[in-house]
């Protein structure tokens, strides 16, 4: 490292503009220009979007990339801030936790797109006859399928800080500013990136959702490569659907190289493990704006700048004296006496609700049509886990293999379940199959990759002296997966597992009901008696439906996901 | 000389609540002065509370009783003179060796050319020229210590707490460090006044110190206070040192637990089944008579000569001494391990033999071993659930103390094929697969 540094250092010295310079002035400038562009259309009155409707000439799937691309971007900087935020609340106030984990816990449960249904006439609200309004809903609903992970995420990296980096800082008297941006920030980040990756992905299954927004009277169409989608599929043109799925590929492609690898890679540098393993992750974007000259110079006075906000917000640390901790111990009364006088409120409020606008017979067919659902997501994560486990184990096995798996992976991931429409709908009717039965791997298409991500993780994790002892004693067969394979991978199963029910649960409103054309499908489930309200704009059906929604999964959570993480935690991790 | 002392530790005492309403204290009723121009060592066992009063003074936690004054003024939190090296270094693992020297500096708020001059002055000091910009995974386990007293130097600290900054290192390294810090305090090149040293090496203490406080283990107290008039720098072979380590050693053995001056029954292994037994594996103990009944020693050694031949610290050797003592094997005396009549013949039997009389020991002399089987043996099934035993732990002394004598009890039971322990149903038993 050292001679490469000597090396460049007169070269530095001698030009004022290198190239790398040169390379990184154009990307900034590109990237600007990019968002001038894009964020122009923000104030349009909706008139003009309803007088110029989406069409499906390829030549405009540029501009519709770069529009829902830039949608992605708020909706992550949205989550972002939620998550330096709302768990940092949450992890420094013993008070304010026992409201907002549970809290979080539920609405992440809460399937993304009702979200949508029940905020976008709000948010129309806002801004009338303007196309912001519908933006916003729009990003509302990206930010819904991002935040969640995220929060949680930063919220366990909050929690698990070595005790000795707390008390350096303690001792070195960081005041709690300084201590977040320098000692817990960056331990939560690698976590926070990983985690932002696949909030990206994940947020590009509800994008077509978002961006043909149809709540009963309401419709609006924005922009973007999912309306592109929603249209080529009610004109039934595979052509286009083609197209669409190339401007994802090539939008994926730039988050992945613009964006994450950078980030993975800068990332890197805090990790909490002191010994240096794997060779570095590395991004050519990083090293550009690293390497160029300008790029350091115009950073310098902002990191300064930075630094000194560490002095100007700092306060001096003292401990609580026993009148403090009274005075906290009345706090707590009054801030018991809020919540109660809270949930009180709302349940009045919901009484009124279920009181005049439902019998209570709805609420037990939506919950008959969620063990439709639930089966569908239990059955479909089981047949997953059969075809991906020994496969994940065997590309796992192979370094190389792995390298050139996971970004395919991750890419299949970002799919989304609209663009196979033409082919589900097609097939059943062309077959005269059963939809309840045949709709349901949709909801499976985009959530079947988590466990193949992690089984793969967990395979190339295991140690080598395991499977030099397996064959050293020549085990083979089904005894080897018994005994080495399985145990070996199944934390990690368990995770994917985890992350793939939940996902399929939010597809499943989706997944349910397919159109292709004038061609409509659809299967009995929860997902679609949802689907169903919020294309009526039934208020009342659409809470119901969410309500039984979330309080299934959070009962499959707490039942029985969290029981099999705990045990697989317990008796299967390495190390 | 000012009016205040450096630093005044006065009838401190630290305790925490347990489960039966009664208090476990950590530390009872510690006095002492810090002057100028020393280096003070706090020497003791682990669990002698000796860590708790460093970070007492660093101002991390506060003491239930008594008072800590830095100055002439109250402790309430970090104080600006004081600064801490960690036994793990600490090191932010984001940052170069720079940015970690400098972050001290940073949270003071002084300017940036004043941070980076006194930064490169503090690695020029410690000796890691040249490492400015790496990270700490790329540095050894000494460079990093190196780099965590850089941290603490730059601050210009009056006081320099360090928390066994040498016992995470291997031997060559540790001295290597040890000496250099000696040098450039012998040569007043350091911003200090004075250094508190944790350690429960009694040679490092000696070496490095001028004076000693000798602490007790359950609850922490300062039993002894020694001054080491050597000069630096000190030789591990000199007479005057040998002498001073053994006359600790003696000191040390003299107040561990199971000699019997002890007045309360909880902290007196092997006496009920309250007490806290220390994780100590079978093969340990077996290694140790082993060694014992081998030449040079013939069934009886000198601790300090023992330990040092086995590469075992204090605090590795004195449980294992200690649980032999329990079980009869040994005795410990004024700084000598004798073997006794059954301690020879566990030597040197074959294994079916030695599990027999190590069973034999087991059941008679550890009262929770021997309560565990009683219960196991009355009942008709020959089971009984973990948690029968955890409850009853529990009465006596924390969750996490009552965890750990399980473990160790569990250890000993196994190897003695006394009873079985099911990890999966967290069941004792009887059933042995023989």
């Amino acid at each position: 490292m050292m001679p490469a540094m000597a090396g460049l250092a007169p070269e530095r010295a001698r030009r004022i503009l290198s190239r790398w310079d040169l390379l990184a002035a154009l990307l900034t400038l590109g990237g600007l220009v990019f968002l001038a562009d894009a964020s122009r259309g923000l104030v349009e009155p909706l008139a003009a979007l309803r007088s110029a409707p989406p069409s499906l000439d390829p030549l405009n799937l540029p501009e519709y990339a770069a529009r829902t691309a830039l949608r992605m971007l708020v909706a992550m900087m949205l989550s972002l801030l939620f998550t330096f935020t709302y768990p940092t609340w949450a992890a420094k106030s013993a008070r304010a936790q026992v409201v907002l984990i549970p809290l979080l816990d539920i609405l992440q449960s809460v399937p993304i797109l009702g979200f949508l249904s029940v905020t976008v006439v709000f948010f129309m609200s806002l801004a009338p006859s303007r196309v912001l309004g519908a933006e916003c809903a729009a990003v509302f609903a990206i930010f819904t399928s991002q935040a969640w992970n995220m929060g949680f995420s930063f919220y366990q990296s909050l929690r698990t800080v070595p005790v000795e980096l707390i008390e350096a800082s303690r001792c070195f008297r960081f005041s709690p500013w300084m201590r977040f941006w320098r000692v817990e920030a960056p331990f939560a980040m690698p976590a926070l990136v990983w985690n932002m990756m696949m909030s990206m992905s994940g947020g590009w299954f509800f994008v077509v959702a978002s961006e043909a927004i149809s709540v009963g009277d309401t419709t609006v169409t924005l922009p973007g490569i999912g309306a592109y989608i929603a249209l080529a599929i009610a004109q039934r043109r595979l052509d286009a659907i083609g197209w669409a799925i190339g401007a994802m590929l090539v939008v994926i492609l730039l988050f992945d190289q613009l964006l994450f690898r950078p980030l993975v890679a800068w990332a890197d540098r805090f990790r909490f493990e002191q010994e240096a393993g794997a060779p570095p992750p590395r991004s050519w974007v990083l090293t550009l704006f690293r390497r160029s000259s300008l790029v350091v110079m115009l950073s310098g006075p902002l990191g300064a700048a930075w630094r000194r906000s560490y002095r100007a917000l700092s306060r001096p640390p003292s401990h609580e004296s026993s009148h403090a901790r009274g005075l906290a111990r009345w706090r707590d009364g009054v801030f018991a006496a809020m919540l109660l006088i809270l949930a009180m409120a709302t349940l009045w409020r919901l009484r009124r609700f279920f009181l005049e606008g439902l019998p209570i017979s709805e609420v037990v067919v939506a919950a008959a049509l969620g063990v439709a659902t639930m089966a569908r997501v239990l059955v479909l994560i089981a047949l997953a886990s059969v075809i991906w486990v020994p496969i994940g184990v065997w590309i796992g096995m192979r370094p190389r293999t792995a390298q050139i798996a996971q970004p395919v992976a991750q890419f299949l991931a970002a799919f989304p379940a609209n663009l196979l429409f033409p082919v589900a709908v097609s097939a059943i009717v062309a077959l005269g199959l059963n939809p309840d039965v045949w709709l349901s791997p949709l909801m499976i298409l985009g959530t079947q990759w988590y466990i193949l991500f992690n089984v793969i993780a967990g395979a190339s994790a295991l140690p080598s002296e395991l499977r030099d002892i397996g064959t050293n004693l020549q085990i083979g067969g089904w005894l080897w997966w018994r005994r080495i394979a399985l145990p070996g991978i199944f934390p990690f199963y368990v995770t994917g597992a985890i992350t793939a029910s939940g996902g399929s649960w939010n597809a499943s409103v989706v997944a349910e009901v397919a159109t292709w054309g004038d061609r409509r499908l659809e299967a009995h489930g929860l997902g679609a008696y949802i689907a169903r309200a919020t294309e009526a704009g039934d208020y009342h059906r659409i809470v119901v439906g969410i309500a039984v929604m979330s309080l299934f999964v959070v009962i499959l959570n707490r039942a029985f996901w969290r029981p099999l993480y705990w045990y697989a935690e317990q008796k299967f991790r390495l190390g | 000389m000012a009016s205040d002392p450096l630093l005044e530790v006065h009838q401190v005492r630290r305790a925490f609540p347990k489960a039966d309403h009664g208090e476990l204290i950590v530390l009872d009723g510690v006095d002492f002065t810090l002057a100028e121009g020393q280096i003070v060592g706090l020497l003791g066992r682990s669990g002698s509370g000796k860590s708790t009063l460093l970070r007492l003074i660093a101002g991390l936690a506060r003491p239930t009783a008594g008072r800590i004054s830095y100055m002439g003024k109250p402790v309430n939190g970090p104080a600006a003179g004081i600064a801490m090296v960690f036994q793990s270094s600490a090191l932010f693992p984001w940052l170069t060796v720079l940015e970690n020297v400098q972050i001290g500096l940073e949270a003071l708020g002084l300017p940036e050319s004043e941070i980076r001059r006194r930064a490169l002055a503090a690695i020029d000091l410690i000796g890691l020229d040249g490492f400015e910009s790496a990270y700490p995974r790329e540095l050894s386990g000494g460079m990093r210590q190196r780099v965590g007293f850089a941290r603490a130097l730059v601050v210009h600290p009056n006081i320099l707490l360090m928390d066994e900054p040498f016992s995470a290192l291997d031997v060559l390294t540790a001295e290597n460090l040890r000496s250099d810090f000696l040098d450039l305090w012998s040569e007043g090149q350091l911003p200090l006044k004075a250094v508190i040293l944790v350690t429960h090496s009694i040679e490092e203490a000696v070496f490095m110190c001028d004076r000693i406080l000798v602490f007790s283990t359950n609850p922490g107290r300062i039993v002894n206070e020694m001054t080491v008039g050597l000069t630096h720098p000190r030789d591990r072979l000199s007479p005057e040192f040998r002498q001073l380590v053994e006359r600790i050693y003696v000191e040390l053995t003299m107040r561990a637990p199971g000699s019997g001056r002890t007045p309360r029954a909880e902290h007196f292994p092997g006496t009920g089944i309250g007490s806290i037994l220390p994780t100590v594996s079978a093969s340990l103990l077996t290694g140790l008579t082993e060694a014992l009944a081998e030449p040079p020693y013939n069934g009886a050694a000198d601790l300090p000569a023992i330990a040092s031949s086995l590469h075992m610290d204090v605090d590795d050797l004195f449980p294992v001494a200690e649980t032999l003592q329990m079980l009869r094997l040994v005795e410990v005396e004024g700084g000598d391990i004798r073997l006794t009549e059954v301690g020879k013949q566990l030597a040197v039997a074959p294994l079916d033999e030695r599990k027999r009389l190590f069973q034999r020991n087991l059941l008679s002399y550890v009262a929770l071993a021997a309560h565990i089987r009683r219960v196991l043996d009355e009942r008709a099934a020959h089971r009984a659930p973990r948690s029968r035993f955890l409850d009853e732990l529990e009465d006596h002394m924390t969750t996490a103390a009552a965890e750990q004598t399980l473990r160790a009890v569990i250890g000993w039971g196994r190897y003695a094929e006394a009873f079985a322990y099911d990890d999966n149903t967290q069941t004792f038993s009887l059933e042995n697969p023989t």
